[in-house]
C-alpha cells in the first residue's frame, strides 16, 4: 500500500493506525490507517457501506474500535464519548443534525455548556456568536430559529457549535448530501478559510467532483479497506478515483433466461416530488418498465431512489408528472389503488413499514390478501384458510420460525425479508417494486432473494429494482438507470454497460456525453 | 351582570387554573404529559382544607396541600421516566387514585365548619387605577397576587435562562440534549414534580381561598382537565395560559350571573324564567374548550408550532421508536 | 479562545451505591409472564389498598371479607353483582375496542349517558305510541341507545382523524356535556311532577328479569339479573369475532401496532378512526340503555357510578381481550356493589386507581429485564 504519510512533512493533527471495527455480520473497518495533516482538507471517499462513516465515528468517540490506535495532536487518546473528543479539540457534524428546531441559533450553541450560569443575556451571546461566525466566514443570524433556516444554514450552526467549543479538527459527514449547489460552494469557501486559519478538516463524501474541488488529499475506502491512502487530489483524475471507489469486480454469475420484454406495465413521466426535508427529491423522472423485465436503478443513497419507490407505490405524493400502471393513471392515488392493480412493494424499511412487529407471522402474511377470497369470506377472515396459507408460504419460502403464530419481530433479518417477499409474490404482482432488498442479509438469504426476483421476471412480472449494491443491480437487471440528484442521468442495457462509466455517473461526473436526463433511451453512447 | 365583578371573579378563580396550567406547562415542556392533574388538585384541595381545619392555620394547609400534589406526581415520574410506561395511562390512573384518595381523606370534611381563609388584600396604589384596579388589585386573595408574580417568573425562567434552555431542549430533542451533556432524566423528574406541586397548590387555592369548603369531586369539577386543555390553547406559553385561565374563569362567572336577573338586556331572561335552561349554560365552558382546541389545531398547523416534539415519548438513549 | 466548556455530566446520585440497576430491553416475553405480572400487580394493589385502609382507620381484612360476602355470599348478592357487571362488560368492551387502536376513549361515561338518553327518548318523547309491544320497543330502544352513543363517540373520532385534535380532552369534556344534557331533560321536559326523575317506563320497556319467572321457578324470586346480561355477553362474543376474525378487526389490530405498516397495506387509517370511535360509543350507549331499561326503569341523573371510568381499568386488566373483559367486569362489579357499603366512600375509586397504577408500573417487567450489577470498586 502506498505510504504517503512518512515524515518529514507538515505536522499531523490526527493519526489512526490499524483500526478494526466489527459489527455483527460485517467487518466495517479492516485494519485502516488514516492521517490528517494540520491545515489540510482531507477527503474520505467511498460508496455507502465502504466504512468511512464508521471510521470517523470511531475518531469522534462514538464507537470504541476493536483494535487500533489514535493519536491527536501528537498525544495518544482513547475517547469514551463524543464529549471526550470535543475536549481534545475534535468534533463531527453528522448527516442528521442534533438541533432543537424551535430554538435560536445562539440557544442551540449554548446547550450543555456551563456558562452562562443562570441568566442568558441573549444579546451578548448573539453578538459573541455572530462575531465567531464572521471570523470563520460563516454568515448566520444568531437570532434566527432553526426551523427557519435552510438546511445549509443549519449545517453552519452545527459547525459553529463545534467552533464555539474550541474544535480544531472538524469532521463533516456527507455535508453536501443535503445542500443545493450554491450552498455547497459557500461551504467550500468557508472550509477553505477555516483551514487557512489553522483548522484541519475531514470531508466524507461519495461525490467525486466535489472531492476534486475541495480536498488537498484523498483517502479512498472500499468494503472496509483503504484502496488509496492520502493521495494528493491534484494529480488524480476522477476516473481513477471512480475506479478506486467502485472497483472491477467479477460479477456474480446469475442464471438468466433471455430477455423477452412484453407490453409496458409501468410508465412514469416527468415525476417531481419533495423529500422529507422539504427539498426537491425528484426533479422530472421518466421511465418505462415492461413485463418480464427488471429495471435496476443504481445510485448512491439519497439521490431520490427511495422517493421514487414511494411515489410509484402511492406512499408519497408527487408534485408533478404522472404514473400509469397497466394503462390506469394512479398518480397521487392512495396505496390501496396500486395494491389493487397488483403492484407489490418490498420496502426499504422492513420493520417499520414492511411488517407489524407485534403481530404474528400469519397476520403479516395476509396484509395484502385479507380483503379477497379465499382468505376473506364476506366480512370475516377464514382463520383456517389463513393458517393453511401461512403455513404454505412458510414452507415454500423457508421462513425459519417455530410457527406462523410467532411474533414477526422475532424473525431474523433474512427471514423477515423472506416473509415480505412471500407475501408480495403471493399477491400475483404485475409490477414489483423492490428497494434495497438484500441490505443487511447474509449470503444465503441474498441468493434466495435474487432467485425469487428472477423467477418473477420469468413469470412475466415487471420489476423496479432499487439497490445501492451495484453488483447486484448489474447482475439482476436487464436495463439499468443511474439516478443522481433526483434525475436519471443514464440509461443502459446492462449487456453493454461499462462499470467505470456507471460509477462516474453515480457520483455526478460524466466522461462522455450522455442522454438528456429524464428522457428514456435505449442506448447511451 | 356587572363586568367589573365578573372580571374580578375571573381573576380570582382563574388563579386556580393558572397555577395548574403553568405547572403542566413545565412538565410538558420537558416532554412528559401529566393527566393526573385533576387527581393532584383534589388531593391538594382536601389536604389543604383538612390541615387548615385541624390546625386552624391556612398557611400550613397551603404548604401541605402543595406538597401532597408533588408527592403524587413523584409516582407519575417514576413510572413514566424510569419505567418508561405509557404516560397517558399513568396520568389517568393517578387521577383515579387521587380522586378516590381525596374522597377518603375528605370523608368528614364536608361537615367541617368555617375556617379562617388565607387573607385578602388590595394593592395600595394600583387598586385605584381606573378599570384595571378594581379587577386585578382590589380585595383579591394573596394567592392571586402570587399568581401574578408566578407567570412572568415562569416565562422568564423558560425563555431567558440557561436552565430554561435545557428544559426546552429536553422536551424538543432529548437525543440532542443528551449528546451535549444534559441529564435528561433528572430534568424530567424535576419538572414533573414541579408540575405536581403546582397542581397541589391549585387545589389548595380552591379550598383555602376561592371557594372554601370540601364538596367531594365537585370541589374541582373538572378544572384539572381544563387546565390540561388550556396548556394546548396556550401553546405552552405561561403568559397565554394566564390569559386563557382568567378569560375562561370570567366566562364561567358570567354564565353564573346570567341566571340571576329577571331581565337580560331588556328582554325577559330565559334562564331566570326556566331554570332548566341553565344546564345549557353550564355546558358552554366545556364545549368552548373543544372549540378552542379545534381552532388551535388549525393554527398550529399553519404556524408550524405545536407541542414539544418529544411530548409523550419516553426517552431511551439509543433506542428507536415506541 | 474557547468560550464554551462542556458541562460536566451531572452524576446520577451523589451517594454511590455499591450496585447499579440497569434496564435491558427484552427480546422475548415468556408465555407465563403477562398473566403472572397481572396477577402480581393485582396482589400488590390489594396489599397497598389494605395498608391505606388501615391507615384510614379501617380494618382491611374485615373489609375485604365483608366485600367478598357482600358480592358473592348468596344467590341474591351474586345476582346483584352481575347486574352491576352488565354495563361494565359493555363499557369495558367499548374501551377495549378503542384502546386496541391506541385511541384513548375516556368518554365512555358520556357515551353511556347519551345512550341512556337515546333509549329513554323512545318511550318518553315518545317515539312509539304507548302500549307498543315489548318485542318492538326493546329493540328500538337498543337501536336508539347505540345510535346516539355511536354518534356521540364519532365526534371525537372525526376531530382526531381529520384535525388531529387530542381525543382525551375532547372525550372528557363531552362527558360533562352529556351529564348536563341528561340533567336538562330529567329536570325539565321529562320531569315527573317537578322531581329529578322521569316517569317510570311502561312495562313494555322493561328488560325481563329472572324474578319475572318467580311464579314458575321460586328460586328465582328476588333475583334482579336482567336480559341486559344476555345482551352484554352476546356483545362480548360479537366483539371478539370482530377483533379476531373480521377484516375490520384485522385492520384495527394492524393500525394499533403500526400505522405506517397499515398505510403501506392500503388501510384507510382516518376512516377506521372514526368507525372505531363510533363503535366504541355505540357499545357504551348500549350499556346506558340496559341500565335504564333493566335496572332503574326511568331516566335519572345518577345512573352511573362511574361505569365509563371503571371500564378503562376493566379493559386494561383484561389486556383488551373481550372475554377477559367479562371476567374483569364481574370482579369490578363486585367492588362497586360491595363498595357502596364501605366507609369511607372513596375506597372503591381509590382501589381502582391503585390497581390501574400497579398494572402499568408492572408492565416494565414485560418490556425490560432488570439487571442488578455489582459496581466495580
Amino acid at each position: 500500500m502506498p505510504d504517503d504519510l512518512t515524515p518529514p512533512g507538515p505536522p499531523l493533527a490526527v493519526a489512526m493506525r490499524g483500526i478494526v471495527m466489527r459489527f455483527p455480520g460485517v467487518l466495517a473497518n479492516d485494519r485502516v490507517d488514516f492521517d490528517l495533516r494540520v491545515g489540510e482538507v482531507h477527503a474520505l471517499l467511498g460508496e455507502n457501506g465502504a466504512g468511512k462513516s464508521t471510521l470517523m465515528n470511531v475518531l469522534d468517540g462514538l464507537y470504541r474500535p476493536d483494535s487500533g490506535e489514535i493519536t491527536v495532536f501528537g498525544e495518544r487518546v482513547e475517547f469514551r464519548s463524543p464529549r471526550d473528543a470535543i475536549a481534545a479539540g475534535l468534533g463531527m457534524v453528522h448527516q442528521h443534525f442534533a438541533l432543537v428546531p424551535t430554538q435560536t441559533v445562539t440557544e442551540n450553541v449554548l446547550i450543555g455548556l456551563d456558562r452562562p450560569r443562570f441568566r442568558i443575556d441573549l444579546r451578548r451571546f448573539d453578538d459573541e456568536i455572530a462575531d465567531l461566525a464572521r471570523r470563520h466566514g460563516l454568515t448566520l443570524d444568531p437570532r434566527a430559529r432553526i426551523w427557519q433556516l435552510s438546511v445549509g444554514e443549519q449545517q453552519r450552526v452545527e459547525i459553529l457549535k463545534l467552533l464555539y467549543r474550541g474544535a480544531r479538527v472538524l469532521i463533516l459527514d456527507e455535508p453536501t448530501a443535503v445542500l443545493a449547489p450554491q450552498e455547497a460552494d459557500e461551504l467550500f469557501r468557508t472550509l477553505r478559510s477555516m483551514v487557512d486559519g489553522g483548522a484541519s478538516v475531514v470531508f466524507i463524501s461519495h461525490k467525486l467532483a466535489e472531492v476534486s474541488r475541495i480536498a488537498d488529499r484523498v483517502t479512498v475506502m472500499r468494503r472496509g479497506k483503504v484502496t488509496a491512502a492520502g493521495i494528493p487530489s491534484a494529480g488524480t483524475t476522477t476516473a481513477e478515483l471512480a475506479l478506486l471507489m467502485v472497483g472491477r469486480e467479477v460479477l456474480e454469475t446469475i442464471e438468466r433466461t433471455p430477455f423477452r420484454p412484453g407490453p409496458v406495465v409501468l410508465s412514469v413521466r416527468e415525476i417531481e416530488a419533495i423529500g422529507d426535508r422539504g427539498l426537491p427529491a425528484l426533479r422530472g423522472v421518466s421511465l418505462d418498465i415492461r413485463s418480464g423485465e427488471i429495471l435496476g436503478v443504481a445510485g448512491v443513497a439519497g439521490n431520490g431512489q427511495s422517493e421514487l419507490a414511494q411515489v410509484v407505490t402511492g406512499l408519497r405524493p408527487s408534485t408533478g408528472g404522472s404514473i400509469t400502471v397497466n394503462g390506469d393513471d394512479v398518480t397521487n392515488r392512495p396505496p390501496r389503488e396500486t395494491i389493487r392493480r397488483h403492484v407489490a412493494h418490498v420496502p426499504e424499511d422492513r420493520t417499520g413499514v414492511g411488517s407489524a412487529p407485534n403481530l404474528s407471522i400469519a397476520d403479516n402474511l395476509i396484509m395484502k390478501a385479507y380483503r379477497d377470497p379465499p382468505i376473506a369470506r364476506r366480512w370475516a377472515i377464514d382463520t383456517g384458510m389463513v393458517r393453511r396459507f401461512a403455513d404454505g408460504l412458510r414452507e415454500s419460502y423457508e421462513i425459519a420460525a417455530p410457527s406462523v403464530e410467532t411474533d414477526a419481530r422475532l424473525l431474523s433479518g433474512g427471514n423477515l425479508q423472506r416473509l415480505i417477499l412471500a407475501r408480495e409474490i403471493a399477491s400475483d404482482p404485475r409490477l414489483m417494486v423492490a428497494v434495497q432488498p438484500t441490505r443487511g442479509l447474509d449470503v444465503g438469504a441474498i441468493a434466495t432473494v435474487h432467485r425469487l426476483l428472477l423467477a418473477q421476471r420469468e413469470a412475466g412480472s415487471a420489476t423496479l429494482l432499487i439497490s445501492e449494491d451495484l453488483d447486484e443491480v448489474l447482475g439482476l437487471s436487464d436495463r439499468l438507470a443511474v439516478m443522481y440528484e433526483g434525475r436519471i442521468v443514464g440509461l443502459f442495457d446492462v449487456a453493454e454497460a461499462d462499470v467505470a462509466e456507471i460509477g462516474l455517473l453515480m457520483t455526478g461526473g460524466s466522461a462522455t456525453a450522455h442522454a438528456e436526463p429524464g428522457v428514456p433511451t435505449e442506448l447511451v453512447s | 351582570m356587572d363586568p367589573t365583578i365578573i372580571l374580578a371573579a375571573g381573576v380570582a378563580s382563574g388563579t386556580v387554573l393558572l397555577f395548574a396550567s403553568v405547572g403542566e406547562i413545565f412538565a410538558e415542556r420537558a416532554g412528559v404529559i401529566n393527566l393526573g392533574v385533576e387527581g393532584m388538585m383534589l388531593i391538594g384541595a382536601v389536604v389543604g382544607f383538612g390541615t387548615a381545619v385541624a390546625s386552624g392555620n391556612p398557611w400550613l394547609g397551603l404548604a401541605l396541600g402543595t406538597l401532597a400534589g408533588g408527592l403524587l406526581s413523584v409516582l407519575h415520574a417514576i413510572v413514566t421516566i424510569s419505567f418508561r410506561a405509557e404516560q397517558v395511562v399513568s396520568g389517568l390512573a393517578l387521577t383515579f387514585l387521587g380522586t378516590g384518595l381525596a374522597r377518603v381523606l375528605g370523608e368528614d370534611l364536608s361537615k367541617a365548619g368555617a375556617i379562617s381563609l388565607l387573607p385578602k388584600a388590595s394593592v395600595p396604589v394600583l387598586s385605584s387605577v381606573p378599570v384595571i384596579g378594581p379587577i386585578f388589585f382590589t380585595e383579591q386573595s394573596v394567592l392571586v397576587y402570587v399568581g401574578f408574580i408566578v407567570v412572568p417568573i415562569a416565562w422568564y425562567w423558560i425563555s431567558r435562562t440557561r436552565p430554561g434552555l435545557h428544559l426546552r431542549a429536553v422536551g424538543e430533542n432529548p437525543a440532542a440534549a443528551d449528546a451535549l451533556g444534559v441529564d435528561v432524566s433528572r430534568l424530567r423528574y424535576t419538572y414533573v414534580v414541579v408540575g405536581g406541586l403546582f397542581a397541589g397548590l391549585a387545589g389548595s387555592t380552591i379550598t383555602l381561598a376561592i371557594s372554601p369548603g370540601w364538596f367531594g369531586d365537585l370541589t374541582t369539577s373538572g378544572q384539572g382537565w381544563i387546565a390540561v386543555a388550556l396548556v394546548i390553547f396556550a401553546q405552552w406559553s405561561p403568559l397565554r395560559a394566564a390569559f386563557g385561565a382568567f378569560a375562561f374563569a370570567a366566562i364561567r362567572r358570567m354564565l353564573l350571573d346570567i341566571q340571576g336577573p329577571q331581565d337580560l338586556f331588556g328582554v325577559p331572561n330565559p334562564f331566570f324564567h326556566d331554570h332548566t335552561l341553565t344546564f345549557f349554560l353550564q355546558m358552554f365552558p366545556y364545549i368552548l374548550v373543544i372549540v378552542v382546541l379545534v381552532a388551535v389545531s388549525g393554527e398550529a398547523l399553519r404556524k408550524r408550532i405545536g407541542a414539544p416534539a418529544a411530548l409523550g415519548i419516553p426517552y431511551v438513549r439509543g433506542e428507536r421508536g415506541h | 479562545m474557547t468560550a464554551g466548556v462542556p458541562a460536566r455530566h451531572p452524576g446520577r446520585a451523589r451517594v454511590a451505591l455499591p450496585w447499579t440497576v440497569r434496564l435491558e430491553r427484552r427480546l422475548e416475553v415468556p408465555r407465563w409472564l403477562p398473566a403472572a405480572t397481572t396477577a402480581g400487580a393485582v396482589v400488590v394493589a390489594l396489599v397497598v389498598s389494605g395498608v391505606v385502609l388501615a391507615i384510614a382507620g379501617g380494618d382491611p381484612i374485615a373489609a375485604f371479607v365483608h366485600m367478598l360476602r357482600a358480592s358473592f355470599g348468596s344467590p341474591g348478592v351474586i345476582s346483584d353483582t352481575l347486574v352491576k357487571a352488565t354495563p361494565l362488560i359493555l363499557t369495558g368492551l367499548a374501551c377495549a375496542v378503542a384502546f386496541r387502536m391506541r385511541l384513548w376513549n375516556i368518554g365512555a361515561e358520556g357515551q353511556f349517558l347519551m345512550g341512556a338518553w337515546g333509549a329513554s327518548a323512545v318511550v318518553l318523547i315518545p317515539i312509539v305510541p304507548a302500549g307498543t309491544p315489548a318485542i318492538i320497543t326493546i329493540p328500538l330502544m337498543m337501536a336508539a341507545g347505540m345510535l346516539v352513543g355511536g354518534a356521540y363517540g364519532a365526534i371525537p373520532g372525526i376531530l382526531k382523524a381529520f384535525r388531529g385534535v387530542n381525543e382525551i380532552i375532547v372525550t372528557l369534556m363531552l362527558n360533562y356535556v352529556a351529564a348536563l344534557w341528561v340533567a336538562y331533560w330529567v329536570f325539565g321536559p321529562w320531569s315527573e311532577g317537578g322531581f329529578q326523575l322521569t316517569p317510570q317506563f311502561p312495562k313494555e320497556a322493561w328488560l325481563p328479569r329472572l324474578s319475572d319467572l318467580a311464579a314458575s321457578i321460586p328460586t328465582f324470586s328476588g333475583l334482579t339479573i336482567h336480559f341486559g346480561l344476555v345482551i352484554a355477553l352476546v356483545a362480548a362474543v360479537l366483539v371478539r369475532f370482530l377483533l379476531v376474525r373480521s377484516r375490520r378487526g384485522y385492520e384495527i389490530r394492524l393500525i394499533g401496532d403500526s400505522p405506517r405498516a397499515a398505510r403501506y397495506a392500503g388501510v384507510n387509517v382516518a376512516r377506521n378512526i372514526v368507525i372505531v370511535f363510533a363503535l366504541s360509543g355505540a357499545l357504551a350507549g348500549l350499556a346506558g340503555m340496559t341500565e335504564v331499561t333493566g335496572v332503574v326503569h326511568r331516566l335519572q341523573q345518577a345512573i352511573s357510578p362511574g361505569y365509563g371510568f371503571t371500564a378503562i381499568i376493566v379493559a386494561y386488566i383484561a389486556k383488551l381481550n373481550p372475554y377477559g373483559v367479562v371476567v374483569a367486569a364481574i370482579a369490578f362489579g363486585a367492588i362497586i356493589l360491595a363498595g357502596r357499603e364501605i366507609q369511607p366512600s372513596g375506597i372503591p375509586a381509590m382501589i381502582q386507581g391503585i390497581v390501574l397504577f400497579s398494572l402499568i408500573a408492572s408492565e416494565v417487567v414485560l418490556r425490560y429485564r432488570i439487571r442488578v450489577e455489582r459496581r466495580a470498586a
